[in-house]
């Protein structure tokens, strides 16, 4: 059991649909939706809530700084 | 035991999150740009530093030239490739103050290679901040003096070829020879560990400034997938694979 667990809030109305972020993430819980947003572009969301670690690098990687990142400790 | 989605996102388990320093405006960049992330590590290091007041950049000619727009300090315009010239004039009026350029290759590799060369040459006490992808990103791709040998611009459609259009210059080698200059590095900001070097870097450059310690020169090496014609994620993908050769990342000079 993982110790901490994350979790990814994508302002989906301010993103572009560069797929950086779903390169980053390096549990894979990431992907860009079928949906498009009011800008035409499939925006990024969290697909999988159970694997995300809240490492950050998504947010850090996203050029618009669209990506707020949490992490909670679970292990207590 | 599994955790609700809706107990991990609470305001105290924020670890990341866009930094008040930007302005939340809609960036006008393509998806996947380069200066986006600059953007938001010169707003992050403004915001840790505490200088958001006394920070003044000089936004170039270009796609950048909108950056007023996305980090809420105090900025001017300089005319193409002047903005060297202008944070000149700014940081010897107002010497408390930290001041940056920002600039792309065409602004400052090209119509501003004076500007950039004296102004370093008198090692003025401002920030540089030097964003390389390459090509002329907003007119429409053409080539500019930082292109690579055999690159396919729109106006070297054949590749750049150096009988005609000479050799790719490396702009911040040559101004790490320059006296004047004290920090000179090259950065990129494809990965997160690549981002937190950057970052440092220009924490660094901008920490520079208090001890006046000569001009800081940042080179980032970054993509334009427009440009390019590429998608980001392959954009980035080129840019390790021919950008890194030629422009290697790393300080060339740090006194």
């Amino acid at each position: 059991m993982a110790k901490f667990k994350g979790a990814v809030v994508v302002d989906t109305e301010k993103c572009k649909g560069c797929n950086l972020c779903v390169v980053a993430c390096p549990t894979g819980v990431l992907s860009l939706a079928r949906e498009v947003n009011g800008k035409g572009y499939h925006y990024s969301e969290m697909t999988g809530p159970g694997e995300c670690i809240g490492c950050a690098n998504c947010g850090m990687v996203c050029p618009d700084a669209v990506i707020t990142v949490y992490r909670k400790n679970v292990q207590n | 035991m599994s955790v609700e989605l809706k107990e991990i996102i609470k305001e105290e388990n924020i670890v990341y999150r866009k930094t008040p320093a930007l302005t939340g405006n809609v960036m006008h960049y393509c998806p996947g740009c380069s200066h986006g992330v600059v953007h938001k590590l010169i707003a992050e290091v403004v915001e840790e530093m505490g200088v958001r007041d006394k920070t003044i950049g000089v936004s170039p000619v270009g796609c950048s030239v909108l950056a007023y727009n996305y980090i809420d300090i105090d900025w001017t315009e300089a005319a193409h490739g002047r903005a060297p010239a202008v944070a000149t004039g700014i940081s010897r009026l107002h010497p408390g103050k930290f001041v940056f350029t920002y600039q792309g290759d065409g602004d400052l590799a090209s119509i501003g290679t004076a500007e950039v060369m004296h102004a370093c040459n008198r090692g003025e006490n401002i920030v540089i901040i030097f964003v390389n992808n390459a090509i002329y990103g907003m007119t429409g791709g053409q080539m500019a003096p930082t292109t690579l040998v055999g690159q396919v611009t729109s106006t070297t459609p054949r590749g750049r070829d150096v009988k005609l259009n000479g050799f790719p210059m490396k702009i911040t080698e040559l101004l790490a020879r320059l006296d004047g200059t004290g920090f000179v590095t090259r950065q990129a900001v494809h990965t997160p560990p690549a981002i937190r070097k950057a970052k440092n870097a220009i924490r660094k450059a901008f920490e520079n400034t208090k001890k006046d310690k000569g001009t800081s020169f940042i080179e980032i090496v970054g993509t334009c997938s427009s440009g390019w014609k590429m998608t980001p994620v392959e954009a980035n993908r080129w840019m390790v694979e021919k950008m890194f050769p030629e422009y290697p990342l790393g300080d060339i000079k740090d006194i």
